[in-house]
């Protein structure tokens, strides 16, 4: 059995280089890989591209990538959330990039990638800014717009319980857009709480299974 | 271009009047999305034996009240808003393709969404503001277009005067054609083929006072009621 399970944060992390693109998962306060995130600052990365809901909020997690210089761009649902103040001010300053998608369609043009799809038609943002640039055709004279998959080179995720294989359990709302993440990247990294052994997920409830997961990290 | 209208010199509506006045209009074993904002007003006005089933884009079908204790709060169950919430019995938890693959497949019967302006042809806009370089979506533009029916809640005018009901938006769209009810702190509004129907104005006010504060001709209907404040 390929051994997944990284002894410690820096070695969970390790992989991750300049120019990356790195799928966060995570909404508001459930879900998100805090230590991961916390592993990548202070590496002196630069010009990631970030994939999150938001655009980083206080001053820990994303909005520290972000003062650290790390961040060229920002792919994101919801960018100037209140407490988003580092984007804000970094935005303005013309310091980072932003590309506003439908929170939708950043989920499905995830999983799309995940699915080995080259794209899907989505009604979402037809008659919009959202659709400059993009074709537009029309199924059962119903418009849609078409939109591409978005694939990372990592994900980081979070996770409640994992086994040995690197099977995936979450917790409520935590689950989020972690599950779509962790199958659209090329290196999966899980920080998850607890450990349990082989056999011990039933298989019934495994909501991302071991193959999406390259490596995972136990903070306990 | 933006129209600036009249305000009426009197009492409107308070928010959580607004939001009373929405609740009483979400029915029984319908699946309902709560928008961030003004429309999480509308939650503690809807009884939970009428058993509307909340949906939150993050994955919750079946959101409940806010729990009541303090040991009760859990990061893990957040509603859209990033406020607490619980889940109801039979709720079930989706990941977030899942959540919008229920949203734009048709699985919602109601969504209600705070909003910058409404036209009359039911064109809503409530992620940008005019001349801004960009704005926040979040799920508003999927589950816009997604939703059976779109009940907007917002004041009836601006701040700074500016007409929020309007004959064509002049901010940009966030979807097409969707929004069927609005409800503001003068008036309910109901959105037609031939265009608003005013349907009740809030006590004190008169259909052309409503009429005065907004910039799209307003169609009376046979009986104007007032509301149930």
């Amino acid at each position: 059995m390929k051994k997944k399970k990284a002894a410690t944060l820096e070695e969970a992390v390790s992989h991750l280089r300049d120019g990356a693109t790195v799928l966060i998962g995570g909404f508001g306060y459930g879900g998100v890989p805090e230590h991961l995130i916390e592993g990548i600052c202070g590496r002196g990365l630069r010009n990631l591209t970030i994939v999150n809901n938001n655009a980083g909020t206080g001053h820990t997690g994303i909005a520290r990538l972000l003062e650290e210089g790390c961040v060229g761009k920002i792919i994101c649902s919801f960018p100037f959330a209140a407490e988003s103040v580092v984007f804000k001010d970094m935005y303005e300053a013309g310091k980072v990039d932003l590309e506003v998608v439908p929170q939708g369609t950043l989920a499905e043009r995830m999983r799309n990638a995940g699915a080995g799809l080259g794209g899907f038609l989505t009604p979402t943002g037809v008659g919009t800014e959202i659709a400059e640039g993009k074709a537009e055709l029309t199924v059962d004279g119903k418009r849609y717009i078409m939109e591409k998959p978005l694939r990372g080179d990592f994900a980081l995720v979070k996770a409640f319980k994992v086994d040995p294989r690197g099977n995936l359990v979450y917790r409520k709302g935590a689950r989020n857009f972690n599950p779509v993440m962790a199958m659209a990247a090329d290196f999966t990294i899980a920080e998850v709480r607890e450990e349990v052994p082989l056999g011990a997920l039933d298989p019934e409830v495994i909501v991302t299974p071991s193959v999406y997961v390259d490596c995972y990290y136990v903070t306990g | 271009m933006s129209q600036i209208v009249k305000i009426p010199q009197k009492q409107l509506l308070k928010r959580d009047q607004i939001a009373k006045r929405l609740a009483a209009d979400l029915q029984g074993d319908w699946v309902v999305n709560i928008g961030i904002g003004i429309p999480t007003a509308t939650l503690p006005f809807v009884p939970a034996e009428r058993d509307v089933v909340f949906h939150s884009e993050n994955g919750l079908i079946g959101m409940g009240p806010p729990p009541t204790r303090e040991e009760d709060v859990d990061r893990d169950l957040m509603s859209a808003g990033k406020g607490p919430v619980t889940l109801i019995p039979g709720g079930a938890f989706v990941h977030h393709a899942d959540s919008f693959s229920l949203a734009r497949g048709g699985r919602l019967d109601c969504a209600v969404l705070g909003a910058f302006q409404v036209a009359a042809n039911g064109d809503l806009a409530n992620w940008k503001v005019k001349g801004a370089s960009s704005g926040n979506i979040g799920g508003a533009m999927d589950i816009a277009v997604g939703a059976k029916q779109v009940f907007a809640i917002m004041t009836h005018v601006a701040k700074n005067g500016e007409a929020k009901i309007v004959e064509n938006l002049t901010y940009p769209p966030t979807a097409l054609g969707v929004v069927t009810r609005v409800y503001t702190d003068m008036a309910v509004l109901s959105v037609t083929p031939k265009g608003f129907v005013l349907e009740e104005v809030a006590p004190g006010l008169t259909a052309e006072e409503v009429q005065a504060a907004s910039a799209a001709r307003l169609i009376l209907p046979d009986s104007l009621r007032t509301i149930a404040a």
